[in-house]
């Protein structure tokens, strides 16, 4: 966990590192972060040759097969750009695992130098382009479910609340157990299912209980987890990463 | 010994007893509420965890020679020590100390080590009566039971379970309801057992090298009852307990005391130095200090690994764990249960047998955040993850690689190989989203609760690249 980074000026360019669970279930998430990062003039390179941080067989314990999908990213990010990434626990993989999973491998350095240039979007957003939000949509109320990579392992929760409160019309609601996981945890949800099945169950009954109309959250695996319980339960809430809600909102063409 | 190969049937059964659950959770929040109020300057906690983390791995660096120094103490001061390589070592040792002051009547404080032996079970066996005299302990023993929890051993009953198991028990005892009523019961029928006890058997929180003490904490006043009264004593630690000096206790004592239960400080802290002295009118006769080694070494070798050796037993993982507080204590089937037993245990029995336990965390970093000596929890879990299914014999853990299984190593090679071939993954991940109206409604237990995740119509990739952003 960290708390006080240093943070560079504002970059000509940076990296975009898309996710694989963005890739095929949440597009729109990563691109409303691509554009929210090139309407602040910086330019936004998405190296079409990355697939996966390799977070989910570290987690697992397949420390060579991550290691190998691992490697493969490294490739993709040559230059010395900031790497912005809309998930704090593939963030927190690059930034924090990666160190660790190519000790005492050729590759050490270079890793280290990657992690050293790893963002979390928002953290990005908020003390690199120290970006200004106006606030277009109509007014909503929200429930903020930031993960806990973000909140722990990155350290960046209150980000996150800050990015929201820029929104005029967004009214922030705090539902009870805001900091508690909310079960996904990755292949945990496949290996205890019953365990994940009550910690989701009860984190959508919290959020129901603020009667917010919108969840967002900062990850799309918690996003995932708990807006599928959402629905399976015909709430009426809609979930939306962070980058999608305050894209839709700032963006004139979007509404 | 309970082993935790079915872990998943146990914490499916504890997830299932709403009783269960509603007493973990009312517990956990106010353990967790406690430790906010009595640690709620962050400067001052994040100061303290530093210095304490600082202090625990100091000693731990100077291990060998901290022991050496300890024993060279102890015996100076009266204290005699015993070095055991195996639990069945331990408790034979205090089997022997039993029998050479035929002993029949042991008075036990509260000792987290003592569970490890399984001491009761073995001093029963030969004919020891063994009593708990921690209210907690006391209750788990009088069911039959283990501790659900390493400083709260009962808190999986609630008053009105442990009102009716007094009933059962103590049927001439009035039913009572109220937990000061039957806090005052349970003291009443100990108060005559220690006073018969021929041993009394304590654990140690911190063992000073420097001065040969061994310091106990406690809320209860029958660990001092049972380093004082019976004539002998004999205290049961692991050799990771030891720290340098005696400066080192204050803040270590502090911050124990606020992580577990939110004091400032506890209501008895017991310095232990040596027997009672010529002119002293109370005190035991004999001071025993038993140090069980039981796999520590082995932990100790390890770079990392080492780190679980930091532990003080405060409990704070557990409490803020959001597993724990769902299933238990119980559902671990191991000693010590919650984040810390995860690590802990494995190591000490097998990953062969409770290799599951490292998986029963979502990895949300909740129990290192709260840990007062910094352990990095979430990262030892990861990586006894990785010992467990290891493909090499390179390793020192005790039962690696016994997690592996065919399948799901399959899986993984799988996953790796496709995803180190961008063309092949980029090809796959279109395919998926052209498939997508094909996605079966059901996904396992998923989507028992949940519904299943919904593919996009066109990929990051595809939209990257239309957008222009790919153009590195």
């Amino acid at each position: 966990m960290e708390r006080q980074r240093h943070y560079p000026e504002k970059p000509g360019r940076i990296y975009f590192f898309g996710t694989c669970l963005v890739d095929l279930l949440y597009p729109e998430a990563s691109l409303a972060g691509m554009q929210l990062i090139q309407r602040e003039g910086v330019d936004v390179i998405f190296p079409k040759d990355q697939t996966c941080c390799g977070q989910p067989a570290w987690n697992s314990g397949y420390r060579d097969e991550a290691r190998a999908v691992a490697l493969a990213q490294l490739k993709c990010f040559p230059l010395d750009y900031p790497v912005v990434v809309p998930s704090g626990s593939c963030a927190g993989m690059m930034r924090h695992h990666y160190p660790r999973l190519f000790k005492n491998t050729p590759q050490e350095q270079q890793v280290q130098a990657l992690a050293n240039r790893v963002y979390k979007l928002t953290e990005f957003l908020v003390h690199v382009l120290k970006i200004t939000l106006k606030d277009l949509g109509t007014p909503a109320k929200v429930a903020l479910h930031t993960s806990c990579s973000a909140r722990r392992e990155m350290g960046v929760a209150e980000e996150h609340e800050a990015l929201l409160q820029q929104l005029g019309n967004v009214e922030l609601v705090e539902q009870e157990r805001k900091a508690e996981c909310c079960g996904f945890g990755g292949t945990f949800a496949v290996k205890h299912p019953k365990i994940s099945a009550e910690m989701v169950s009860e984190k959508a009954e919290h959020i129901s209980n603020t009667s917010a109309d919108t969840l967002v959250s900062g990850d799309c695996g918690c996003l995932m987890n708990i807006s599928g319980r959402l629905n399976h339960q015909a709430e009426k809430i809609k979930g939306k990463h962070i980058a999608s809600f305050l894209w839709e909102r700032t963006n004139a063409d979007s509404q | 010994m309970q082993t935790a190969s079915d872990f998943r049937q146990r914490s499916e059964e504890a997830l299932g007893n709403p009783q269960i659950r509603r007493n973990f959770r009312f517990a956990m929040d106010g353990l967790m509420a406690k430790r906010r109020a009595g640690l709620s300057d962050p400067r001052e906690r994040e100061q303290l965890r530093t210095q304490c983390a600082g202090i625990r791995v100091n000693a731990l660096s100077k291990l060998p020679e901290l022991l050496e120094q300890l024993e060279g103490n102890c015996t100076r001061n009266g204290i005699q020590v015993h070095w055991a390589e195996s639990v069945d070592e331990a408790n034979n040792i205090v089997l022997e100390i039993m029998r050479q002051h035929d002993a029949t009547r042991m008075i036990k404080g509260k000792s987290m080590v003592s569970e490890e032996m399984e001491l009761n079970h073995f001093l029963e066996d030969h004919d020891i009566e063994c009593l708990e005299s921690d209210l907690g302990e006391y209750i788990v023993q009088l069911a039959g039971e283990t501790p659900s929890h390493i400083i709260a051993p009962a808190i999986h009953k609630n008053r009105h379970e442990i009102a009716e198991l007094f009933r059962q028990k103590f049927p001439d005892i009035p039913f009572e309801e109220d937990p000061e009523k039957l806090a005052r019961s349970a003291r009443e029928i100990l108060r005559e057992k220690f006073y018969k006890a021929d041993v009394g058997l304590s654990g140690v929180n911190f063992a000073v090298a420097e001065t040969g003490t061994l310091c106990l904490v406690e809320n209860e006043g029958n660990g001092r009852m049972c380093t004082t009264v019976p004539p002998v004593h004999i205290a049961v630690t692991g050799i990771e307990k030891v720290v340098e000096q005696l400066s080192d206790i204050p803040p270590l004592l502090n911050l124990l005391v606020r992580s577990a239960t939110g004091q400032h400080i506890s209501t008895y802290f017991n310095m232990i130095s040596s027997p009672r002295k010529p002119g002293e009118k109370d005190g035991p006769q004999e001071v025993h200090l038993v140090l069980p080694d039981n796999e520590r070494s082995r932990i100790y070798e390890d770079d990392e690994l080492i780190n679980t050796l930091r532990c003080i037993r405060c409990g704070a993982c557990m409490n803020h764990c959001p597993v724990y507080g769902r299933i238990g204590g119980h559902a671990y089937g191991s000693t010590i249960p919650g984040p810390i037993g995860s690590v802990v245990e494995p190591q000490k029995i097998g990953l062969d047998t409770l290799g599951e336990l490292p998986t029963a965390s979502t990895l949300c970093g909740a129990c290192g955040e709260v840990c007062p000596v910094r352990i990095p929890l979430p990262d030892l879990l990861n990586r006894l993850r990785y010992e467990g299914v290891r493909n090499n014999n390179d390793g020192k853990v005790k039962g690696q690689s016994e997690q592996r299984k065919g399948t799901e190593a399959w899986i993984w090679k799988s996953w790796s190989w496709l995803h180190v071939q961008p063309m092949l993954y980029r090809l796959a991940m279109r395919t998926a989203t052209r498939l997508r109206s094909l996605m079966p409604r059901k996904l396992g237990p998923w989507t028992d609760v949940r519904r299943p995740p919904r593919i996009a119509a066109r990929t990051l990739h595809e939209l990257a690249r239309e957008k222009g952003f790919d153009n590195a």
